[in-house]
């Protein structure tokens, strides 16, 4: 999995660190979102893809990277 | 108006139905449902024509994606000025005042959303757990000190978000009772327009001073950060009246709807009050059922195609929160209240740019209100039968006036 963050889009709402707390922060000083984990373990997966469909702004990119051994695994 | 018959013999009724006027009646004996006619105008079409009482032909929009997807798109404008309203003519309506972004768009929006988001971060508002838990419990103290019953919205309801936005905007304690009372005046429907005028005007007037306090001597909060910022001393007190409007009355009426809502359904209640795990995910459900901050409008600011349909510039939109979020498609049987499901992705904090700066805040203030009301008061009950509560009927913030509720003494 790559995530890709788009920190010029993010309005600091804390969609992201509240519901992927092991991938996503947010800067302390401006709010927005911090990667914690660009190749977070797949325990992470389906919370880090939550997160970027929730995110308001659009700011952040997951995209499923073809890991070796797994060919079509959601 | 509704029955015109069509000119054209090829106009296909069911594609392009004739414009709706908004439904606003809640169905009798339901009193946290939307009207009826929303769930049946949404599966006809998510997004359709809808009359304004000015004469405008708009857009109402009440499909969970469609709403998502208009709240995100930047060709959709949040500025006051070019809406029309939905609930009466009210003529032209007025360019947000200062300090008030909601009505910005763009780089004058991201001017002031950039300049708060770092102090309403998810960290940031569980560090005020404690607060939140401390003022929580002094509310429950009064509340058993005075024994039932007692108006749960004036003891509980409002204090609790009242008190943190003092706590926010850094309000001395020697002058947390004077702002508290023009608070709750301010939101009060039984005040007269002339007690809520006055009410606001020593509000301003309170907040434009503090942001001189503040200046002359900053201390360790919102708006002593923020004098450091571009913002003039106009915008900075705008922002302060701003933020207590918006995160007062809906925090308010969460608090007490929601409380209602739990008394209502009394398995839900005992399965908070007896696991306190629930209680964030019960918060997210919570708001998807009540939706209490309904609707919202935005103006297209060129033509869009979007959902097989064309909304013109200068169209308003109304965003019908209510309406998404207890769509089907969305949400399985979404007009039960089930704490235990995953009520995640409601747009009951709205979506998009404008996404609620509070939501962070709102959310540590319930989870850890409700819970303390029912644990403290486990034989908590209505002290009214449910019929004689006073709905707050097509007001910006759906919610009760008031709630009086009692229990059993040890
Ligand atoms: C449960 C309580 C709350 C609810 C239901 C709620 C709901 C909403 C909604 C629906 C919006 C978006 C409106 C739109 O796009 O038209 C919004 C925006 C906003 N809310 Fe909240 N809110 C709550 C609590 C709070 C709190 C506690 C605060 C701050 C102390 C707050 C501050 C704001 C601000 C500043 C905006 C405007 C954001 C912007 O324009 O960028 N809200 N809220």
């Amino acid at each position: 999995m790559d995530i890709t963050l788009h920190r010029d889009r993010c309005v600091g709402a804390g969609m992201c660190a509240l519901t992927a707390p092991g991938v996503f922060d947010q800067d302390d000083e401006d709010g927005r979102v911090v990667l914690l984990d660009t190749k977070p373990s797949p325990a992470h997966h389906a919370a880090a893809r939550l997160a970027a469909g929730l995110c308001p702004a659009a700011a952040i990119t997951v995209t499923a990277a073809r890991e070796p051994g797994s060919s079509s695994t959601p | 108006m509704h029955n015109e018959p069509s000119t054209s013999p090829v106009h296909d009724a069911a594609q392009h139905p004739e414009p709706v006027t908004l439904p606003t009646e809640r169905p009798a004996g339901c009193p946290f449902d939307p009207p009826a006619e929303l769930a049946q105008l949404r599966e006809e079409q998510p997004l359709r024509r809808l009359s304004f009482p000015d004469g405008h032909t708009g857009w109402l929009a009440t499909g969970h994606s469609v709403v998502r997807s208009i709240m995100a798109d930047p060709r959709f404008s949040a500025r006051y000025e070019l809406l029309h309203y939905p609930l009466a003519d009210v003529g032209d309506i007025p360019p947000a005042p200062p300090g008030e972004f909601l009505g910005l768009d763009g780089l004058e929006h991201t001017r002031y959303r950039r300049l708060l988001m770092g102090k309403f971060t998810v960290r940031r508002m569980r560090q005020l757990t404690e607060r939140v838990e401390q003022f929580t419990a002094e509310c429950l103290d009064a509340m058993e000190s005075h024994g039932g019953p007692v108006d749960l919205v004036e003891t509980f309801a409002q204090p609790i978000p009242g008190l943190m936005i003092c706590e926010l905007l850094g309000v001395p304690y020697a002058e947390r009772d004077f702002f508290q009372e023009h608070v709750t005046t301010l939101f009060n429907q039984a005040a007269s327009e002339e007690e809520r005028g006055t009410a606001m005007a020593a509000m301003m007037e309170y907040l434009q001073g503090l942001v001189l306090a503040k200046r002359a001597e900053p201390t360790d909060d919102l708006l002593s950060d923020l004098t450091t910022s571009d913002l003039t001393d106009e915008e900075l007190s705008g922002v302060g009246v701003f933020l207590l409007a918006a995160g007062f009355d809906t925090t308010a009426n969460m608090l007490g709807l929601g409380t209602f809502a739990l008394l209502s359904n009394p398995d839900q209640l005992a399965a908070l009050r007896d696991d306190p795990g629930l209680a964030e995910g019960a918060v997210e459900e919570l708001m998807r059922y009540l939706t209490v901050a309904d609707p919202t409008l935005r103006s297209a600011l060129e033509d869009v195609e979007i959902a097989g349909q064309k909304i013109k510039a200068g169209e308003t939109v109304l965003l019908s929160f209510q309406a998404a979020n207890r769509d089907p498609a969305k949400f399985l049987e979404p007009d039960r209240l089930d704490l235990h499901r995953k009520a995640t992705g409601h747009v009951a904090f709205g979506h998009g740019p404008h996404q609620c700066l509070g939501q962070q805040l709102a959310r540590v203030e319930m989870a850890v209100a409700f819970p303390a009301l029912l644990t403290r008061f486990p034989t908590l009950r209505l002290a009214v039968p449910a019929e004689e509560v006073p709905f707050r009927a097509n007001m910006n913030i759906y919610g009760v006036h008031r709630l009086l509720v009692t229990w059993d003494k040890e």
